[in-house]
């Protein structure tokens, strides 16, 4: 047999069968659907079908969660009563805003162990990649597809072709898995992994935490790819095992066994070869209106008059709405407020970063953080680092994908500009008008200490001084 | 849903790169259910200012019956959305002509009738430029993946899978009952192999917030 590549391993393991015109039926392990699900639950009753398999459903109020008190709206709080309607009659269980384990779907996932190596996962959402990192096949669908997912339990998809990002060297002190995505896609750009299934590999990616994993899988969207995923090791297995949906005994053991096998064989081939060396990544920040406009914060804004054609216009359409000016510093840029938090970057390592930063200082700019789930929330608690965000001057708010989408009324006015630990500066993605400069949740604390956009690795240093 | 083969309308140009799905639809309208019609939500806050009147020069507000767009590359990236594709389908567009497009839109596309067809770089650029003076009537054709614009007729690139089925408007859920018994029997043996693949719920799991972390 030729050499096989992780994707077809768990391509392999989940073909129901394939049509002549290439087509796989695949079965589907885990569903996750959120308040945004209620199309599809509309489109399976129109229907008269009921949900296949309630077991592998699982549904989580995120979305449109409040952080603070009631939901906002009446239209707010409706779709959360849906998606607990929905969820009761058709017998799935579902973590509501009144449950411990509630959060944002791509942290409780993982969190609660119903995440695993070589699952298929699918949601509603784009960055379900996000669960590639343990070495599942997990993908973002349509509304169409969440219905059919309620229905059959399987899901029609071709085979996409295999991209090995491989990451040499380590990454610098400051510098995390968000820096790393940000270098990819600013590199290859937001269309250039697209058609493809991702997989991480090489040293700077073995050395990252499951958190760390996530980040990147996370953000494999944003580069195009609807697939991410990490071969699953040891660093896998100690976060899997235990956690109340995972498997226990010789479950366990039988489990780890398949699961070590899922790695790509070493003389396997990608459609698409890329090579990076963590040593030379910095900081990285975004200047303009998609994740591939990103550059080291070290560097200056860019300047369209020295870009050729409609890559000259886009930047220039992208300085204007940002409300910029080429040539000045990227460290010059002054911001009104910092959001932490969203499915990219508010796990409890996350929360450790930039606390790490504030501790001892004062923010210059409001901002909220937003844990990515009420055990994360917990658990930063416990470690006392909420009084760190509360003693530097930010809201330390409930958990929901909260100002990272703008649905559930926790937005970025016009015209404000926001450092946030998010996935998307689209225009308007924060709200209408609103200027996003995505960034780790070090940098986003070190942007809030001071007001502008800064290398957190200075004030870093200056702990190591005192 | 409807399948067709032909389609001949007004083309109109939106000539930018990256016209995410956040753009398409705005995420504060999307609470709205499908049946209110989401075509007034298409490209909202680029088709009307911050009053809610709408930007005279916008190309949707010049051309408002256009049932053609033309645009840059990636197209529909960004967010799984299928609302995205409700509010282009219920302003009245069909076919969406672009280099490039965002993988989850294009397949949100197809299962709603509305075609992704992919041209050159080159060709969106002689569109647009044949398009600068106003709308003009271009005829798509879905059996020989043409798109007729004045004299000029390019071939379009479309997954022959989705040719299928924007023709035949399948609905995938009826094409999967037909395989009812192949699904059965691969749970049965998928289980068998792996038995946590159904998940076993730990009834304690107030107690189950222990460490969150890897490390």
């Amino acid at each position: 047999m030729s050499a096989r590549r992780l994707l077809d391993k768990l391509w392999e393991s989940h073909e129901i069968l394939r049509r002549e015109d290439g087509t796989s039926l695949l079965w589907v392990d885990r569903h996750l659907v959120h308040e945004g699900s209620h199309h599809a639950f509309a489109k399976i009753v129109e229907r008269g079908v009921p949900v296949a398999e309630p077991g592998l459903t699982f549904g989580v109020a995120d979305h449109y969660a409040p952080t603070r008190g009631a939901p906002a709206t009446d239209a707010i709080a409706r779709m959360i009563a849906t998606l607990a309607a929905n969820t009761e009659k058709h017998g799935i269980t579902c973590f509501g805003l009144d449950d411990p384990r509630q959060g944002i779907v791509h942290v409780i996932g993982p969190e609660q162990g119903l995440t695993l190596p070589g699952l298929l996962i699918n949601c509603g959402d784009s960055h379900t990649s996000t669960h590639g990192a343990f070495g599942a096949l997990a993908f973002g669908i349509g509304a169409t597809e969440v219905a059919h997912v309620l229905a059959t339990q399987t899901v029609w998809q071709k085979k996409p072709k295999a991209m090995r990002i491989n990451v040499t060297g380590r990454l610098g002190p400051g510098v995390g898995a968000k820096d790393l995505a940000l270098a990819w896609i600013a590199k290859l750009g937001a269309d250039g992994a697209r058609g493809h299934a991702i997989e991480y590999t090489g040293p700077a990616v073995r050395y990252l935490s499951m958190e760390g994993r996530m980040t990147l899988c996370n953000l494999s969207i944003e580069g195009g790819a609807r697939f991410g995923m990490i071969a699953p090791d040891e660093t896998t297995f100690a976060y899997v095992k235990g956690r109340p949906f995972a498997p226990s005994g010789d479950d366990w053991d039988r489990a780890v066994d398949l699961w070590s096998e899922l790695p790509s064989d070493a003389d396997a081939k990608f459609e698409t070869e890329v090579t990076m060396d963590a040593s030379e990544i910095a900081p990285i920040v975004t200047w303009g209106t998609t994740p591939e406009d990103a550059l080291p914060v070290t560097a200056t804004i860019p300047d369209p008059a020295r870009m050729q054609g409609s890559a000259a216009e886009r930047a220039r359409n992208a300085l204007d709405y940002m409300g910029l000016t080429p040539g000045r510093k990227l460290t010059e840029i002054a911001v009104d407020q910092v959001f932490i938090g969203s499915c990219t970057n508010a796990r409890i390592e996350d929360l450790r970063a930039a606390a790490a930063v504030l501790a001892g200082r004062r923010a210059k700019v409001p901002g909220i953080v937003s844990p990515g789930s009420q055990l994360v929330k917990a658990h930063a608690e416990a470690e006392g680092l909420d009084r760190i965000f509360i003693d530097a001057g930010l809201d330390w708010v409930g958990s929901s994908c909260s100002m990272c989408v703008a649905m559930n009324g926790d937005l970025v006015e016009p015209g404000k500009r926001c450092a946030s630990t998010t996935n998307r500066n689209f225009r308007g993605r924060q709200g209408r008008g609103a200027r996003t400069h995505l960034m780790s949740p070090a940098m986003v604390a070190a942007a809030a200490v001071t007001g502008h956009l800064t290398d957190v690795r200075e004030l870093l240093k200056e702990r190591e001084v005192a | 849903m409807s399948g067709w083969r032909k389609h001949s309308g007004l083309a109109v140009a939106l000539d930018r790169e990256n016209v995410d799905t956040d753009q398409l639809i705005p995420a504060r309208f999307m609470s709205t259910p499908r049946s209110a019609g989401y075509g007034d939500f298409l490209l909202h806050d680029m088709r009307k200012d911050s009053n809610g009147t709408p930007v005279p020069d916008f190309p949707l507000n010049v051309v408002p019956n256009a049932s053609v767009l033309i645009s840059r590359r990636n197209f529909g990236s960004g967010s799984s959305r299928e609302a995205a594709v409700y509010a282009l389908v219920d302003f009245g567009i069909r076919v969406v002509i672009a280099p490039s497009f965002g993988d989850i839109f294009a397949s949100n596309s197809v299962n709603n009738g509305l075609l992704p067809a992919r041209v050159s770089e080159a060709e969106v650029d002689a569109a647009m430029a044949t398009l600068a003076v106003g709308a003009k009537e271009v005829t798509v054709d879905l059996t020989d993946k043409t798109i007729r614009l004045g004299n000029t007729t390019i071939e379009f690139t479309l997954d022959d899978v989705w040719q299928q089925k924007l023709i035949n408007g399948w609905d995938d859920i009826d094409l999967t009952q037909n395989h009812q018994q192949a699904i059965l029997a691969f749970r049965a043996q998928h289980v068998a192999g792996m038995p946590w693949a159904i998940p076993v719920q730990q009834n304690d799991f107030r107690s189950a917030g222990r460490d969150t972390v890897s490390q």
